[in-house]
């Protein structure tokens, strides 16, 4: 026992953050800044969301003249940038953030400094993108920004400029965070976790990821060649020059359509966890669910040309886009039977993530039934830009993330904050976003198969929109009305919630293992995995959390140190040194808006200095700190694994 | 945590095996970063070429508007020098392998003699060319892709010169080298990427 408390206190020496201003802004600690991911994140949805209630409060009535053209155009553009680029992937990334290292009994990612930049980047072009409303220049091209009405000749302002650069620049934090998570999961993985034991939400983290490094690089490519375009005057685009506007869609949808799977995915990986909890058993079908994530996440990458089904495209292309577009429907079938069967053979506990997650699967399955229409191309041509392509993807967008992202907040809340959220304001909270979901989002097939095309400012009032319409906006206020009783569920419960314990729900993975909220080092000993289900599956008289644990510390000599594992079979393969808090990352965000800014600016001095900035802070950041950690004598750590 | 846990589990017989400190190649993470990178940027220049290809097949002649088939001459001894570059690396790294600190200090310092040759006449061809990146879309697209591929010639002499200086501080020893491993494989990443522009923007416009 006394071994023990002294160990503890070692480790909280170590690992306990630093007073004042360097703990808060030079942190790595991978759970700090999963929580930023997400607040941050949240503020986004919340700006979006309110781009959104905006622009349903124009189309009440018809002929309204709340926002002109211009502003519109800039609404719609920012809101479906926003939601896809600044809330639902770095939302999924603020949960992988926070749980990924504690799901595989880690101390934290493999690069904590890494993490941090990532934030960093990520809240910076997200600043950079929205202080363009400040000049009223905002990106104004639509989500998918079609050349040629985002070049130069037509999209003469800075709005399209904002849009490119803020999405490079984003880039950075996204790739950064996937590389980050593969090798965390691949890595540093606890004793006994083979790859076959991985949790599904890991599992999803990392097709996301590897979908991300596929994914990611088109887009940057094609938003290079716009600013070359617009700022040089390269041509790419421009058919009197040689180039073709197809070059932009093809590159953009294939990015575009996997990005939907790295959005969707990662909600899944969420499901499967609140699912098995709920359910009060182990998830049915594991390795099919894993083998269906991956198989999302390779076949996305087939599909993108369905997107383009009315830009006039050879038959028998269309024709291959068509059958993999089917295709990709089985596994989400897998999936949903999956889900269903755990919840059918179990003995399901509706609170809150359960119902949230209910309400998903109705959702996307409602998403899904219009999504197989699609691959018909005849039925593709005639829906095209029409309000039936938007009711379609907000059901799997929304009812496909953001109801898995909230059965996420209800789940995890407790193991970050130390207290459970309000059952009954919870209970208030879905039922308000589910039927202010469908009642917004339902009538928009119907207004789409009458012939209503989408991002109209307004429409004339014989044409018969005008009820659903205003039956729409009724059902964007309640659904806000929802988000709010979530807000206050929040300030509520952080302040009088009830006590959550470490493992509240009783569910099977590492992160309720520890406490709540987990120390700064997650662990005091590292986790030993014996299964899939490490708490479930303990002797009776064992309480979860202890008889897991190593009695002795494997790091007990070391302070910051975690262990790395073998790829596929989760042995121990040596000892990893996990650095300190450093404002480093911080500068080097900073350095890189400097490049962006001077590039939006054309102030190519700005971006010059920040090149060089970044440079020299890249070296300061790998440079070996001066003095080794005492550890680097040449001799070897000794792990000591008890079995449970 | 209670007594009675503690005594139970004390009871059990515990394992005891030893774990390394230093990890290298593929055990190490950052290894395995530098490898995810690499797949990362391998798709930027998939993505470059494909566009490449994309462009052409759309025009009925190429290169278009009776331009000049692209010089073989300067593509050429650059071929030659980015691979004998790659050999010099390797050769490099195998010396720190063997501890030999003399034989890494000068692989690295010849093996960015031969890339910094390699940007100079780029820069030289850039020069010579009787097209621009405005002209049109073959113009456009000859530049950038070969323009990006130079930034990474030119990032990967910054990744391998701070690697230089810290060879010279005698930072490297024969168990302890993972920055040289990076950068020696960061840098067969570019070689390679460059035959295959060889290939698509120098050769194939012959085929």
């Amino acid at each position: 026992m006394a071994t023990i408390a002294v160990g503890e206190k070692r480790l909280s020496d170590a690992w306990e953050a630093r007073s004042g201003l360097i703990s808060l802004l030079g942190t790595v600690d991978h759970k700090l800044i999963g929580i930023r991911y997400i607040q941050t994140a949240f503020l986004f949805f919340v700006l979006a969301g309110l781009e959104a209630l905006f622009m349903r409060t124009q189309l009440a009535v018809p002929e309204n003249t709340l926002l002109g053209p211009e502003t519109y155009n800039q609404f719609f553009t920012m809101h479906g940038t926003t939601m896809i680029f600044f809330f639902a992937t770095p939302m999924l990334f603020g949960f992988g953030n926070y749980l990924i290292p504690l799901m595989v009994g880690a101390r934290d990612m493999a690069f904590p400094r890494l993490n941090a930049l990532s934030y960093w980047v990520f809240l910076f072009s997200g600043l950079f993108m929205y202080s363009s409303l400040l000049f009223g220049a905002a990106p104004d091209g639509g989500w998918f920004a079609y050349t040629p009405l985002t070049g130069a000749e037509y999209s003469p302002g800075l709005n399209l400029d904002f849009w490119a650069l803020g999405l490079i620049f984003l880039s950075i934090a996204t790739t950064a965070g996937a590389v980050n998570f593969i090798v965390t999961i691949l890595k540093m993985r606890a004793p006994g976790m083979a790859i076959n034991r991985l949790p599904l939400f890991c599992w999803a983290i990392l097709v996301t990821s590897f979908a991300v490094l596929f994914a990611i690089p088109p887009l940057t490519v094609a938003n290079v060649f716009l600013m070359l375009q617009r700022v040089f005057g390269f041509h790419f685009f421009q058919t009197q020059a040689g180039g073709t506007p197809l070059l932009w869609q093809h590159l953009f949808w294939f990015f575009g359509h996997p990005d939907v799977y790295i959005i969707f995915l990662p909600a899944v990986g969420i499901v499967s966890e609140v699912v098995a909890s709920f359910s009060r058993r182990p998830i049915l079908g594991y390795t099919l669910l894993a083998v269906a994530t991956i198989a999302t996440g390779v076949i996305g990458f087939g599909v993108w040309v369905h997107h383009m089904f009315a830009v006039g495209i050879s038959p028998l292309v269309l024709s291959i886009f068509s059958i993999s577009s089917i295709v990709i429907g089985i596994p989400s079938g897998i999936q949903v039977f999956a889900w269903l069967g755990t919840m059918l053979n179990g003995r399901p506990v509706f609170k809150t993530p359960l119902l949230f997650i209910s309400g998903f699967i109705i959702l996307f399955v409602l998403g899904g039934l219009s999504g197989v229409m699609f691959p018909a191309v005849p039925f593709d041509q005639q829906v095209t830009d029409s309000y039936f392509i938007v009711a379609h993807f907000h059901y799997v967008l929304v009812g496909g993330a953001v109801f898995p992202i909230f059965a996420g907040f209800y789940y995890w809340f407790p193991k970050m904050s130390g207290r459970l959220l309000d059952e009954h304001l919870g209970q208030w909270n879905f039922w308000l976003m589910f039927i202010g979901f469908n009642l917004t989002f339902f009538p928009m097939h119907i207004a789409g198969l009458m012939g209503m095309p989408r991002r109209v400012y307004t429409y004339e009032a014989g044409l018969g929109w005008g009820g659903l319409n205003l039956l729409e906006t009724i059902g964007a206020f309640t659904l806000a009305a929802g988000i709010l009783f979530f807000i206050a569920n929040v300030f509520y419960s952080l302040g009088s919630g009830e006590e959550a314990g470490d493992n509240p729900w009783n569910a099977s993975s590492l992160e309720w293992a520890t406490s709540s909220p987990p120390p700064p080092y997650n662990f005091r000993a590292l986790p030993v995995v014996h299964g899939r289900n490490p708490l479930w599956e303990l002797p009776a008289a064992d309480t979860p959390g202890s008889s897991l644990f190593m009695e002795n510390d494997p790091t007990d000599p070391y302070q910051r140190e975690t262990l790395a594992s073998t790829v596929l079979s989760g042995q121990p393969d040596g000892i990893l040194h996990i650095p300190a808090s450093t404002l480093i990352p911080l500068y080097l965000g900073l350095a890189l808006t400097a490049v962006f800014v001077g590039i939006l600016l054309r102030q190519w001095w700005l971006a010059g200095v920040g090149v060089l900035l970044v440079f020299g802070l890249i070296v300061a950041w790998l440079w070996p700190p001066e003095s080794e950690p005492a550890w680097h004598e040449g001799e070897t750590a000794v792990i000591e694994e008890r079995p449970a | 945590m209670t007594t009675a846990q503690t005594t139970s589990a004390a009871a059990r017989p515990a394992v005891s095996r030893p774990l390394p400190h230093v990890l290298s190649g593929s055990r190490s993470p950052s290894w395995w970063a530098m490898l995810l990178v690499i797949l990362n940027e391998s798709i930027i220049f998939a993505a470059l070429l494909t566009s490449y290809f994309y462009v052409r097949l759309n025009l009925p002649a190429w290169p278009p508007d009776g331009m000049k088939r692209p010089e073989l001459v300067i593509p050429l001894i650059n071929t030659a020098l980015l691979v004998s570059s790659s050999f010099v690396m390797q050769w490099a790294q195998g010396g720190i392998r063997r501890g030999r600190q003399g034989r890494l200090r000068l692989g690295m310092i010849i093996a960015l003699l031969l890339a910094g040759s390699f940007l100079a006449l780029q820069i030289y061809e850039y020069g010579r060319s009787e097209f621009s990146p405005q002209t049109n879309v073959y113009g456009s697209l000859f530049f950038t892709i070969t323009g990006i591929h130079g930034l990474h010639v030119l990032v990967m002499i910054l990744i391998s010169s701070v690697v230089l200086v810290r060879a010279l501080l005698g930072h490297f020893t024969a168990e302890r080298h993972l920055a040289v491993e990076n950068a020696v494989l960061y840098w067969h990443f570019v070689d390679v990427v460059w035959l295959f522009i060889l290939a698509s923007v120098y050769l194939s416009p012959y085929v």
